[in-house]
Parts: structure tokens; C-alpha cells; sequence
């Protein structure tokens, strides 16, 4: 079972920065590796379908997977909690990391023009600015499972098929494209900080060793002994290659 | 099982191993499906490459009692093309991801394979004699002039060189939209059903212009989709009857009797979820990556992540048997999500009576459960274990705490180094291993 009782119980928008942030401190990294675990999803879900006709079986469990964090965090507040929340610089990122993930998929529902993202980096410091983006990615991640299922899954239908194949480049190339390297970077090194926690947390089982995790995940890495998370990484590295020739054709 | 146990544990030694040595792996090579024939003799590979290589076993030396015949190379052919579908943009792999063989019934072998879209079905017949002695023929095939022709005789058979010639006798194509995961030949000898992730449709071996959909699990809208097909087998003895199972690890078993599309399950084959395991993983570790009836009927066997499960097929509501392939995995699903190895599709198989089930894991491991004892033995396929008739030593993975002599970590297994595709030999002790490109042929110690 996972570790309920550690959780934090919903607050309300009157408490001061000081007692949220205390309070964020009481957090287990339950709450962040769980967000981790949504956003290694959703990136898991948008890569798939770039390359070959994407397996779908491994489509479905990962959304599958999406949802039922999705419905977690509903049920516990968590969902609401972000939006009243207003914090440092650590869940900051962590909001930006799942925008970025999100934002394209939500900005192509609504359509947005993308350029609008930049400003949003520099109005972080406002609360009107936080909440907005706040909002959005709570709304987001719903939005991008949807438009990401229909991507992914929609494979009769040739020419619409084709539109969307299209539509799921453009997206991650525009994502990509707005980002500067290094926050790239950092959404990564964001999610890879949590990991050697993530094991023991998520499958709610406290091993007895202090085994060194960070060690356990640089054993399921190829034998060029890259990082853990050099799948990721290596996906984009591809897709900045990729980025790259059709930025210059 | 161990060796220390009684007369009737076997003992495994090496016997052979194909394919190149070296660690630098083509992609093309990797074995992606391994498959004996009824009768044992020929065992037959699919590769990602879209070839198929099909072993023949030596006909059995009366001075060597020590070891059955070998394996050797008997046909090697390309059996699937890339292609590419312009209307999706699409490629499709070549690569083979089930081969079955359909019963002898005359000297030719014939087996189906077939890659994500198109099943083919293959004749291999052997040639050694060769007509000689035409009248209107030279030896070389140049046609004669007739008005040369003085004499005339009668042409005779003449002993040749053996030559294995596999020609594609029928192609079953355009009717999967997605990505085939199994075929399964009937009892009857007559049809076979192909499935996909979505739907499973019936062919007849002769017609390959029609196929009849039997199971459609696609959703009117996508975006609903939750579950997928992940194998589908025939029973052995019944023509009527198959099961499917799902990545919601559930087995279907349905009656083709019951209605033309067989949507509504006869049995609902599920195990309810341990709550004290549920994690954000359970759905996916609970996923079917292979179902096998057992050559009785009786019983079928299905792989998810962590387990083998065998079911009696009078009962729906649990596994009669629970065997754990690697539950020190366990603690390490999060990892493994990220870097997709939960997402391998372990087969498993059953020995010729039934009594014990083979399984592969990862670090070139492979398990096998002995359901009368109840012991079970972890096994290493690799290149150090050379000596024909030497005895393997067991494996034992340490999960936590103090690492005895001889054991090993978790943290040590080599993750890419997985089997996937095992194969038991129907009457005899002799089993083939897939490593990521060899195959390793293993027999029991024959005394």
C-alpha cells in the first residue's frame, strides 16, 4: 500500500507562503514522484508515436497508467492543491516540466499561437501569471492524454491518420523549438532526481537494504553505461537531430 | 531439480549454440521466434530480418548413445520483405513474429509465419533426385533440334545432391489493421485464426482471398480504448474452442459454436488483484504476454511480467498454480517502466507431458517450474557453458541482503540481455533458448 498517511491534507488559499512551504517540506516525495512518473508517461506516449507505427498495446498500458495518476490526484486534491498552492522555485519547475509536455497539445486545441509561451517563462514571478499556467496544466494533461490517444491510436482512418501524425510533429517540434537547451535539460534533471526514490514509493514496498538506488538504475542502462535516463535523453537527442534537418530544409 | 534431489530431476547440459559470436549484435539478427515441429525433428527460427532458418536433428548414431542428434542447418529462407505502407507513411517490419507448423502428412513440411501484417504459408520439400536422359532436352536445359533426333530412350531418376527448396504456396494478406501478436493452426487441421490487438479473424489454409472475423474488441471511439489483445491459441483437441487473453490479464476462452462473432465469452478467465500489491504498475505487470494450452486440453499456461500462472480450464475465478519467474523485480518496476523493459513480452512453454513449464527472464536466464515436485531451477544460456555433456550450474539471483558465493545481484543483471522465445522439444528432454541473436540448444544428461 502506498504510504497514505503521509500525505498532506488539503489547504485552503489563506495560509501563508512560510506554513505552505513547511508544509511542502512534510510533503513526502510522494506527491513529486508521482507527478514525475505522469510526466515520464506523457513524454513516454508522445515519442512512441514519432518513430514506426507505434506498438499499441504499450500505448494503452501507458495511458492506462496516465489515467489512473490522473484519477489519484483528483480523487486526493492533489489536482485542486496546485492551483492554490503558491511556492518556491521547486515546484515551479515542476509545473513548468508538465506544461511543457502538455502545452502544445492544449495550445493546438484551443489554437494558440505558440510564440505567447516565451512571456510566460518571465511572468513566473506574477501570481496572476502562475495561476493562469497553473490552471492549464491541471487542465492540460486531460486535454494531452486525449489529443495524444486520438494521435496515437487513430490508425484506420489513413488521411486523417496522416493529419495527425503531422499535427504530433509539429507539436513536439514547436515544443522543442521554444525551449532553450538547457531547460530541456532541467526537465529532465528534474524527473531524474526523484527516481531512486521512485521505485520504493510508487510500488509501496520499502526494501530492507539500503540498496544503493542511484547504483540499481545505472545497471538497467545499456553497457556504454549511459545514465538511467539516457532513453529519454537519446529520444531527444534524435528529435533535436530531427528538429535540426527540418529547420534547415 | 537441483541436482541433489532424486532419479528423476534432470539434468541439463549444453548441446549446441548458433549464431555469430561475436557481441556486436546485427538487428537484423535478433531471434524473434523459435518453434519445433510435431515431430521434434526440425526446430525453426524467425528473425527480425524476416528469415527463417529451419534446423534438422541427425538421424540418431547407434554408437553414440550419449547424445541424441544434432541440429543443423536444414532450410534457410527469406520469408518476409519490408514494406512500406504509403498511405499511413508507415513501414512494416519484416520481422516474423510467430512460426507454426502445421502436421506432416506427406514429405513435405509445411509451416506458417508471419510478421505484423501478412501470414504466408510455407511448403519445404526435399529434392534428391533429378530426371536425366530427355530426348527433346539437353543435360543443360538448351532445347534440342527434333530433326537431330535419331534414337529415342526413356529418362530415369538419378541420384543428386539434397536440396531443400522452400516456396511460398499462399499469402494471407489485408486483414489486420493492426499488428498481428499470434496464429494458431486447429485441431482440425484445416483452418487457423490470426490476431491482432484488436480483432482475431478465422482463415481457411486453402482460400486466401477471404477471412472470417471472429473476436472485434476495437472500441466505436478510440479514445475509449483501455484493452488489448495480446495472444490467442486454439485448443488442442476441441475446433471449436480458443482463448484469447488481454492486457488487462484476462483470458477469454470462446466457443465458435456459440455465434458467428464471439464477442461474448464463453469464460472469463481473472484472478482478483492483491491489494497489497496494487501499485501504479499492476495493470501493466498483470499484462498476458503469451497463453499455451497444455498438450492435454486440460490446462492452459499464461506468462505476465513477474509470473506464470497455470488454470484449469473448469475453473474461471483463480490459477490452480503460481509460479514466480523473478518477484525480486519487483521493488524495481519504476526503473524498468522507464526504460521499457516491463514492456517485454516473455513466451512460455511446456514439456512433452505436461509436467514441467520453461520460462525465460533476464541476464540469459531461463526458469523451469517442475509442477510435481514443485522445485524449480534458473538456468544461464551463455558461450561459457561450452562443453557438450557438462552439467549446467544453477543460477541463483541474490534479491537482498548478503550475497552468498556464486550468486548475484539484483543490481548486476544485465537488462538487455533477456530471453524471450523458448521452445521444448514434444517427445524428448531437448530444449531451444533464444538469447538476443543465438540459439541455444540444450539436452538432458543421457546416461
Amino acid at each position: 500500500m502506498f504510504v497514505r498517511g503521509l500525505k498532506r491534507k488539503c489547504f485552503d488559499g489563506e495560509e501563508d507562503i512560510d506554513g505552505t512551504l513547511a508544509g511542502i517540506k512534510a510533503i513526502p516525495s510522494y506527491n513529486l514522484q508521482r507527478q514525475s512518473l505522469l510526466d515520464m508517461s506523457l513524454v513516454k506516449l508522445q515519442l512512441c508515436h514519432m518513430l514506426v507505427e507505434p506498438n499499441l498495446c504499450r500505448s494503452v498500458l501507458i495511458a492506462n497508467t496516465v489515467r489512473q495518476i490522473q484519477e489519484e490526484m483528483t480523487q486526493d486534491g492533489t489536482w485542486q492543491m496546485i492551483n492554490t498552492q503558491s511556492t518556491g522555485q521547486a515546484s515551479l519547475d515542476r509545473l513548468v516540466s508538465t506544461d511543457i509536455l502538455c502545452r502544445s497539445s492544449r495550445e493546438q486545441a484551443e489554437g494558440k499561437h505558440v510564440a505567447g509561451y516565451s512571456t510566460f517563462n518571465k511572468d513566473f514571478e506574477g501570481d496572476q501569471a502562475q495561476d493562469s499556467s497553473e490552471t492549464m496544466s491541471t487542465a492540460s494533461s486531460v486535454q494531452a492524454l486525449r489529443n495524444l490517444q486520438s494521435n496515437v491510436w487513430e490508425m484506420e482512418n489513413p488521411q486523417e491518420n496522416k493529419g495527425n501524425f503531422q499535427k504530433s510533429l509539429d507539436q513536439i517540434f514547436e515544443t522543442l523549438e521554444n525551449r532553450s537547451p538547457n531547460s530541456v535539460e532541467d526537465l529532465f534533471s528534474e524527473v531524474d532526481n526523484s527516481y531512486y526514490d521512485l521505485d520504493t514509493m510508487l510500488t509501496g514496498m520499502m526494501s530492507n537494504t539500503k540498496m544503493g538506488h542511484c547504483d540499481g538504475l545505472e545497471t538497467f542502462s545499456s553497457p556504454t553505461t549511459t545514465t538511467s535516463n539516457s532513453n529519454c535523453k537519446s529520444d531527444l537527442n534524435e528529435l533535436d537531430h530531427i528538429v535540426e534537418i527540418l529547420v534547415e530544409s | 531439480f537441483s541436482g541433489a534431489g532424486g532419479g528423476n530431476d534432470i539434468q541439463w547440459c549444453f548441446s549446441q549454440v548458433k549464431g555469430a559470436v561475436d557481441d556486436d549484435v546485427a538487428e537484423a539478427d535478433i531471434i524473434s521466434t523459435v518453434e519445433f515441429n510435431h515431430s521434434g525433428e526440425l526446430l525453426a527460427t524467425g528473425d527480425k530480418g524476416g528469415r527463417v532458418v529451419i534446423f534438422q536433428q541427425e538421424q540418431e548414431n547407434k554408437t553414440q548413445s550419449h547424445s541424441r542428434g544434432e541440429y543443423n542447418v536444414y532450410s534457410t529462407f527469406q520469408s518476409h520483405e519490408p514494406e512500406f505502407d504509403y498511405l499511413k507513411s508507415l513501414e512494416i517490419e519484416e520481422k516474423i513474429n510467430k512460426i507454426r507448423w502445421l502436421p506432416q502428412k506427406n514429405a513435405a513440411q509445411f509451416l506458417l509465419s508471419t510478421n505484423d501484417k501478412t501470414i504466408k504459408l510455407w511448403k519445404i520439400s526435399e529434392r534428391d533426385k533429378r530426371p536425366e536422359g530427355y530426348n527433346l532436352k539437353e543435360e543443360d536445359g538448351r532445347y534440342r533440334d527434333p530433326t537431330t533426333v535419331t534414337t529415342l530412350r526413356v529418362p530415369v531418376f538419378r541420384p543428386m545432391d539434397l536440396m531443400v527448396e522452400a516456396s511460398p504456396r499462399r499469402i494471407f494478406a489485408n486483414a489486420h489493421t493492426y499488428h498481428i501478436n499470434s496464429i494458431s493452426i486447429n485441431s482440425d487441421y484445416e483452418t487457423y485464426l490470426s490476431a491482432d490487438d484488436l480483432r482475431i479473424n478465422l482463415w481457411h489454409l486453402e482460400i486466401t482471398d477471404r477471412s472470417f472475423n471472429i473476436v472485434d474488441i476495437k472500441p466505436a471511439n478510440m479514445e475509449e480504448l483501455t484493452e488489448v489483445i495480446t495472444a490467442a491459441e486454439f485448443h488442442p483437441n476441441s475446433c471449436n474452442t480458443f482463448v484469447y487473453s488481454s492486457s488487462k490479464g484476462t483470458i477469454r476462452l470462446c466457443d465458435m459454436r456459440a455465434s458467428a462473432l464471439c464477442d461474448r465469452h464463453s469464460k472469463l478467465f481473472e484472478e482478483p488483484e492483491d491489494p497489497s500489491n496494487r501499485s501504479f504498475f499492476s495493470e501493466i505487470i498483470s499484462s498476458i504476454s503469451d497463453v499455451k494450452f497444455s498438450h492435454s486440453g486440460r490446462y492452459m499456461m499464461t506468462r505476465d511480467y513477474l509470473s506464470v500462472k497455470i488454470w484449469d480450464l473448469n475453473m474461471e475465478t483463480r490459477p490452480v498454480e503460481t509460479y514466480q519467474v523473478h518477484e525480486y523485480l519487483r521493488s524495481k518496476l519504476c526503473s524498468l517502466y522507464e526504460n521499457d523493459c516491463i514492456f517485454d513480452k516473455f513466451e512460455c512453454c511446456w514439456n512433452g507431458s505436461d509436467s514441467i513449464v520453461m520460462t525465460g527472464s533476464y541476464n540469459n536466464f531461463f526458469r523451469m517450474f517442475d509442477r510435481n515436485t514443485k522445485r524449480d531451477i534458473t538456468l544461464e544460456a551463455s558461450r561459457e557453458n561450452n562443453k557438450p555433456r557438462t552439467v549446467l550450474k544453477p543460477r541463483k539471483v541474490c534479491a537482498s541482503g548478503k550475497r552468498k558465493k556464486d550468486e548475484i545481484s539484483v543490481d548486476s543483471l544485465d537488462f538487455n540481455k533477456k530471453i524471450l522465445h523458448t521452445a521444448w522439444h514434444p517427445k524428448e528432454n531437448i530444449i531451444a533458448v533464444a538469447t538476443t541473436n543465438n540459439l541455444y540448444i540444450f539436452q538432458d544428461k543421457m546416461n
